[in-house]
């Protein structure tokens, strides 16, 4: 096994002995390869990386502190801003770790259409990673066309929730409301053509062999390696660990529903690229099964102390606008104790830990992202490599700053 | 959603579940070292004595529990002991998760670092220290991580102020 990310580089004498030809090069934070405000120290020998120090917290905003100063509704809207191209999967993920603590039964409807949703976030968080990892490699068409495909998903989260990427329609308790009527027969009919677009994508890269030469045999994370830094997601089975908490921990009726998790025994960059793209056909599977399935039924918990009434109700009914008046206004106790919820986003597992002292504001709510432990292993990954194989490694790890620094 | 039913006490623990991995684990190499116990919303929570947590990592990994899933810290000020220490466990066997806990004094906090079992801990301990103040024995470099290394005080303690000139 290999050693923990050690001391800084830039406090480390470089320049002694037989190292005297090596040099620090700092990549970013303003660069275009790490995909945000990323800093890495890099060691380099010759285009040899020797050491590789990664500097975060460039983008630290104290989501949770603020968390605490917040009634426990008032939360949802921050999670969508800490990893902006999953949102929906962060919604989820608080919103169950609530409804645990609340002890709150979720209709059925309300679950499939979150899975449903769920599955269309985690399409988008792996059409930016598709489109922006090919794009570091030097191909950049296929950016263009999965951002075409984004745009479409960009659409039918503005047509379900109002907004774009900060969608915030789980609430504690099901959905903020109903989807529009049209809105099943929409995602049909996107879902309808995906298999063919990822053929579409597959076809530009799998056989490229500028793409291959680039991905195969680089960066390297063995299985033991990549569970010792908590290496979780796409990167952790494309390193042959066979887990995925979907089908291993179900959550939100995810038991209901087949698919396969794929897994690479490989270990590098492509078979990252592999599982990814096999993710991607395997979402649109649960997603046709959602719609096929799909339940009648109320999207809201019958909990009117909990969850906002209609409009519709609160506009016409005493007790409506009464309860209404007060959730806004005093929010609703939680029952003191701890809970740990944790899902599979697109990026890897995701957990919520939510930490409640009976009043209406969390007294402690931290989230658990699997950016913020991937990126430990790019050491390891990168060690003995050129520095163009790291800009490669980077994308296939498919990290979001907003979720390391929170 | 199907639910056990709840288990409050380290007694109550052992009574109710002395097949379970972790807790047979822990009571096989030290049954002192555990504090407490609990069983809530289908989680365990085991609390160990402070200053065992390396082994006791080191024990629960070899019972089965092999990933590191999550490390944080809540603040309970005033009251004491004041921080909490949550280690959070997956078994990828067992497809189960446990929740260490360590209770932590207030003045001048330390545990021991439990990088050598997990070297993922690295960050997440790093983290605690730097919005917390914790510091963690044989961590290989324990600096601020989130915050600029000249930043005085720990954000997320509750007595930090919030608002107001600083």
């Amino acid at each position: 096994m290999t050693g923990i990310v050690g001391t800084p580089i830039f406090e480390a004498p470089v320049a002694e002995g037989s190292r005297d030809q090596h040099m620090v090069l700092n990549m970013g934070p303003q660069h275009p390869a790490t995909h945000g405000v990323l800093r890495l120290v890099v060691e380099i020998d010759g285009e040899i990386i020797v050491r590789l120090y990664p500097e975060i917290g460039y983008l630290h905003t104290g989501i949770e502190k603020t968390c605490e100063a917040k009634f426990y509704q008032q939360v949802v809207p921050l999670t969508d801003r800490i990893n902006y191209l999953d949102p929906l999967s962060n919604n989820l993920c608080y919103c169950l770790a609530v409804e645990k603590l609340l002890d709150l039964e979720i209709p059925e409807r309300a679950q499939w259409i979150r899975v449903m949703l769920t599955e269309l976030s985690r399409l988008n968080s792996h059409l930016i990673w598709l489109g922006t990892h090919a794009m570091d490699i030097g191909a950049l068409t296929v950016f263009l066309y999965t951002f075409r495909e984004r745009e479409e998903i960009l659409r039918l989260f503005e047509a379900v929730a109002g907004q774009r990427m900060m969608t915030s329609y789980f609430r504690i308790g099901g959905l903020s409301m109903e989807p529009p009527i049209d809105f099943f027969d929409r995602v049909r009919a996107f879902i309808r053509t995906l298999n063919e677009k990822i053929d579409e994508y597959s076809n530009l890269l799998t056989g490229n062999p500028i793409f291959m030469n680039r991905l195969k045999g680089v960066g390297y994370l063995s299985a033991a390696d990549a569970i010792a830094f908590g290496v979780t997601g796409p990167p952790l089975r494309a390193s042959g660990v066979d887990i995925d908490l979907r089908r291993d921990m179900p959550y939100s009726s995810y038991e209901k529903f087949q698919f396969k998790v794929p897994i690479s025994h490989a270990g590098d960059t492509w078979a990252r690229y592999e599982v990814r793209l096999i993710e991607m056909r395997e979402s649109v599977k649960i997603i046709e099964q959602a719609l096929d399935g799909m339940p009648g039924g109320p999207v809201k918990a019958d909990a009117p102390k909990i969850v906002l009434p209609d409009r519709e109700k609160m506009k016409t009914q005493m007790e409506a606008l009464i309860h209404h008046f007060k959730i806004v206004t005093e929010g609703f106790a939680v029952p003191a104790g701890e809970v740990y919820q944790g899902i599979e986003c697109g990026h890897g597992q995701v957990g919520y830990y939510v930490v409640s002292d009976g009043t209406a504001k969390p007294y402690r709510v931290h989230m658990r992202y699997p950016s913020f432990a991937t990126l430990q292993a790019l050491e390891t990954m990168c060690k003995g490599r050129m520095i163009a194989d790291l800009v490669a490694v980077i994308g296939s790890i498919d990290i979001v700053l907003g979720e390391i620094d929170r | 959603m199907s639910k056990s039913n709840p288990l409050a006490g380290k007694a109550a623990v052992l009574d109710g579940l002395p097949e379970h991995p972790a807790v047979k684990a822990i009571m096989a190499w030290r049954p002192d070292a555990l504090a407490d116990a609990k069983f809530e919303f289908d989680e365990l929570t085991l609390t160990i004595v402070p200053g065992e947590i390396r082994a006791a990592a080191e024990t629960v990994r070899s019972a089965g529990y092999n990933f590191f899933e999550d490390l944080t810290a809540v603040d309970w000020h005033p009251s004491s002991p004041r921080f909490q220490l949550s280690y959070h466990i997956l078994s990828h066997a067992f497809k189960e998760r446990i929740r260490l806990r360590v209770l932590v004094e207030g003045g001048d906090p330390s545990v021991e670092s439990i990088t050598a079992v997990w070297p993922a801990a690295n960050y997440f301990e790093r983290e605690v220290f730097d919005l917390f103040g914790i510091r963690f024995e044989g961590h290989p470099n324990l600096r601020r991580i989130m915050m600029p290394d000249e930043w005085v005080g720990h954000p997320l303690r509750k007595d930090y102020p919030v608002e107001g000139y600083r």
